[in-house]
């Protein structure tokens, strides 16, 4: 499978990747291409211009800020499941890194790519939804941020326009309990339903593929912050969620796992 | 477009469109066919090479992407002299194939972990074969033979 035809223009800096960008349509960025190839390569996306930006080395740094932890854009998932800094302060992020794919994978996938493709299943937007952490995002007119809650819009849809590349993720320490759990038939593959929870304060809980975006479980939050059972919480875990049936699961069936597995994770992060 | 990279230690030069995978630029431009293609969407490993040094799908990855940068495919594993790599050995000792389709990917994700983790556990070895499809499942001697590359590159 070969994608269609495109110009390749390799960025020297994200002030040149946003000027190609603003005078484009439809160019698109590319860094670890892992998300970005697999689709082209299926003719779901045909970009007329490709601007790679994965050798910007600006953008590929995990630093430690006092009380959160920044992010380059275009380190790597195998960068973050190796990260000291993550492992100390934030150690749920080092390990979903871990869950992605496989090893090759995490070779060449990046943060951004991940969180700019924005996939509902993929199990790094979630864990930055969990996280409640802060996208920054440059444009030609400058800088500005959003926060997750806000970022993740619709099917492989997210908050960042056509002049706009994502730079630094950041993410707030976490002091208290964590969980990731990812339920799938088989090594490698997509989660059918994950689960990411973080106690930092008040306990927050995302869920993965239960929708096209990546989802809060509200419902569970409420009820775990105003003193519910583990139980009681993990019962509401797919209230008003509408999850997808696909092949490998029917909408009835992904209620059921979301439950077990917030039960299963809130009782893992209560530890 | 014009891209230039190190494969198996000689600089190679050709001249492809963007949308030239690098597995095809290895086996179609290059005619190095030992690196296979599989299920051709970042599944199987059957196209698995090393990027300065590292374990990459290479159907997945554009030709122009890893213009400047050092490709090692199965080709490149032995000595200039025609010596086995010692994962190879342990491969053919073991008998870590049944057909040897998906031998060559293999083999390149294995010397890719075993340097991430020169001393695993069989656990271990399996979570890093992941990415890796045997259609005959012979899972069995190709984790096998991995701990006993393991054991005599450790030595």
């Amino acid at each position: 499978m070969f994608p269609s035809t495109f110009d390749y223009v390799r960025a020297g800096s994200v002030a040149e990747a946003i000027s190609i960008l603003d005078g484009s349509d439809d160019a698109k960025l590319i860094a670890g291409g892992h998300s970005l190839l697999p689709l082209m390569k299926l003719r779901l996306a045909a970009p007329s211009t490709l601007v790679d930006i994965g050798r910007l080395s600006e953008l590929n740094y995990i630093e430690d800020r006092g009380d959160h932890v920044a992010i380059g854009a275009l380190t790597r998932h195998r960068d973050l499941e190796t990260s000291a800094v993550l492992k100390h302060s934030v150690p749920i992020l080092s390990h979903v890194a871990g869950e992605v794919g496989d090893p090759a994978v995490r070779h060449r996938g990046t943060i951004g790519g991940s969180i700019a493709h924005g996939d509902g299943a993929s199990d790094l937007p979630a864990a930055v939804l969990a996280l409640d952490a802060t996208m920054v995002v440059r444009s030609a007119s400058g800088e500005r941020t959003v926060p997750a809650a806000n970022f993740f819009k619709g099917f492989l849809e997210t908050d960042l326009g056509q002049g706009e590349v994502l730079t630094e993720i950041r993410v707030p320490k976490v002091s208290g309990g964590w969980a990731y759990k990812k339920f799938n038939r088989r090594a490698q593959d997509w989660a059918i339903v994950g689960v990411a929870v973080v106690r930092n304060g008040s306990t927050r809980i995302s869920l993965v593929n239960m929708g096209s975006t990546p989802l809060r479980a509200s419902a569970s939050e409420n009820a775990i912050n105003q003193g519910a059972s583990i139980e009681e919480a993990a019962n509401l875990a797919s209230e008003g969620i509408d999850p997808p049936s696909d092949l490998n699961a029917s909408a009835e069936y992904r209620r059921h796992l979301a439950s077990v597995l917030v039960r299963r994770a809130l009782q893992e992060a209560s530890a | 477009m014009q891209v230039t990279m190190t494969v198996n230690g000689q600089t190679v030069s050709r001249d492809v469109e963007p949308r030239t995978l690098l597995v095809h630029f290895l086996r179609d431009h290059v005619g190095l066919t030992g690196t296979n293609v599989g299920c051709d969407t970042s599944s199987c490993g059957a196209c698995t090479v090393h990027v300065n040094g590292e374990s990459v799908k290479s159907c997945t990855m554009l030709a122009v992407q890893a213009d400047g940068q050092e490709i090692t495919t199965i080709e490149g594993l032995a000595s200039p002299e025609g010596e086995l790599h010692p994962m190879q050995k342990a491969f053919q000792e073991n008998h870590g194939l049944q057909c040897g389709f998906c031998t060559p990917g293999m083999v390149m994700a294995a010397t890719s972990f075993l340097k991430e983790n020169p001393h695993p556990t069989e656990a271990e070895v399996r979570l890093g074969l992941e990415g890796n499809l045997c259609r005959c499942t012979g899972y069995h001697n190709i984790v096998k033979s991995v701990l006993a590359a393991a054991e005599s590159m450790g030595e």
